[in-house]
């Protein structure tokens, strides 16, 4: 599985330095993209309690916007 | 004369100048009053099964429904010094039934842990200055439910450049909960009537966020997310049983600390005029020797300029805290023992899609529904543990 792994994070890079080849901060008339809702970086309020059910069932949480412990009886 | 005619059209010029500058212009105008700026509806059904209750000491059925709901109001409105305020106030309901948590007290036909209502409200007010990218906002929050109370308190500041960006922002966070010591019945010492009998236990969590957010290019931005959480207090779970090697009984036993170190990139890319690559992956470490790794791809695909379906898939993989064991192999000797197979080492999958409707004229021609989402998602672990959730997320403007 630690095959998988890396091969996620091999992606994960290359697909981002694919992705930075270009980088010039756009003005506010060329963010017609970054604004649209799905860009959002954040998660959606949909996803809110798929989120939480990650908390119970998982060990690890926190570094997404969600819940890092406490508050509830999770992990 | 020349010089005083000069003299004259400069005064005109800075006087025009200066008429200018205070013009109000009447498309810029801003709300004084307090507003209802959106109004947020979210409500779920989620259901699991699967083989290995940590309520029945690692083996029996971990069949669980829960029905959430969460109801936000947010308002806002700008102060004399043009700053926003925004106000915000959510509910949260959760009723859940599970088959494993009615074994805390088998004896019972229909006991109260066969099912619980968690009610949760929350509030939050920021203050932010649009002109110098600066915001401040201050959170509060309470949980309960039948053995669990949990109060509270954030406070986050933001700070935006000039272009908008890049954007850092702070957030310390504390949680101060009270853990009711519910036992499994053939455990319990003394004569127990009613939760107001049982001993009681804190849980503390202090927690500090830090994001960093930054535009790359017209298509692409990332946000890198830390978060140093620091738990101490009651932090196990006291109905979950430990049938040790020798055949004894307990229940499970954990640290009273517990220090998490999650990291994690979100990085989201248009791709053309119709695709939306939304990526997050999270590297997580905890001193009870829990290393994890979150994964998550989401490809919103775009119909129409205002109807999309997003597929998406996440692949998690955890290591196991070490003091996890399975039923019947601890040891009495050893100093902390647990069961909880959500401890344990495993992969899981989740995946699922969504659809999303926010056509300008509100959704099925009602005005003020600005915005609807709807997503199911099927989640498998390793061990047999299978969900699926559904969920519909509604927004009034």
């Amino acid at each position: 599985m630690k095959k998988y792994i890396s091969i996620f994070k091999v992606s994960f890079l290359v697909s981002s330095t694919f992705m930075l080849h270009s980088c010039t901060a756009p003005k506010a008339y060329q963010k017609i993209y970054l604004n649209d809702a799905e860009m959002e970086l954040a998660p959606k309020k949909a996803e809110k309690f798929e989120m939480n059910s990650h908390v119970y069932r998982e060990g690890a949480s926190g570094a997404n916007g969600g819940k890092t412990g406490g508050g509830c009886g999770c992990n | 004369m020349r010089k005083l005619s000069l003299a004259a059209i400069g005064m005109y010029i800075g006087v025009l100048s200066a008429f200018s500058q205070t013009t109000t212009d009447s498309s810029a105008y801003k709300n004084k009053k307090l507003k209802i700026s959106e109004i947020n509806f979210v409500t779920g059904y989620y259901h699991q099964d699967g083989d290995h209750s940590p309520v029945t000491g690692g083996v029996g059925t971990e069949k669980l429904s829960d029905i959430a709901t969460t109801f936000e109001l947010k308002l806002n409105k700008y102060d004399h010094k043009n700053r926003r305020h925004e106000l915000s106030f959510e509910l949260g309901l959760d009723h859940y039934t599970s088959a494993s948590s009615d074994k805390i007290d088998p004896n019972t036909i229909s006991s109260a842990s066969s099912q619980d209502l968690r009610i949760y409200p929350s509030a939050s007010w920021s203050i932010t200055n649009e002109q110098k990218g600066n915001a401040v906002a201050f959170y509060a929050s309470w949980s309960n439910e039948s053995d669990y109370k949990s109060k509270g308190a954030a406070i986050g500041f933001t700070k935006t450049s000039k272009d908008k960006n890049t954007e850092i922002g702070i957030k310390l966070q504390s949680y101060f909960d009270k853990v009711i010591l519910i036992l499994p019945v053939e455990l319990r010492t003394g004569p127990f009537k009613g939760l107001s009998d049982y001993p009681r236990s804190a849980r503390n969590s202090l927690s500090s966020s830090i994001t960093f957010s930054q535009v790359i290019n017209t298509r692409l931005q990332f946000s890198l997310l830390l978060d140093l959480v620091y738990q101490n207090g009651y932090l196990g779970t006291p109905f979950h049983r430990i049938y040790f090697s020798n055949g004894t009984e307990t229940n499970e036993k954990l640290p009273s600390s517990r220090f998490k170190i999650p990291v994690g990139l979100r990085l989201n890319y248009f791709l053309g005029d119709k695709f939306i690559i939304r990526s997050y992956y999270r590297f997580y470490h905890d001193d009870w020797g829990l290393t994890a790794n979150t994964f998550n791809i989401e490809v919103p695909v775009k119909l129409t300029s205002f109807i999309s379906i997003s597929p998406f898939y996440r692949f998690y993989s955890q290591n196991g805290v070490r003091y996890y064991a399975p039923i019947r192999t601890h040891t009495p000797s050893e100093e902390f023992y647990t069961t909880d197979d959500d401890l344990s080492k495993f992969n899981s999958n989740f995946e699922g899609i969504g659809v999303r409707l926010s056509p300008p004229g509100g959704v099925f021609g009602i005005k003020q529904l600005s915005n609807l989402e709807l997503r199911y998602g099927h989640y498998n672990r390793a061990d047999g543990l299978h969900s699926n959730i559904i969920t519909l997320a509604l927004k009034f403007k």
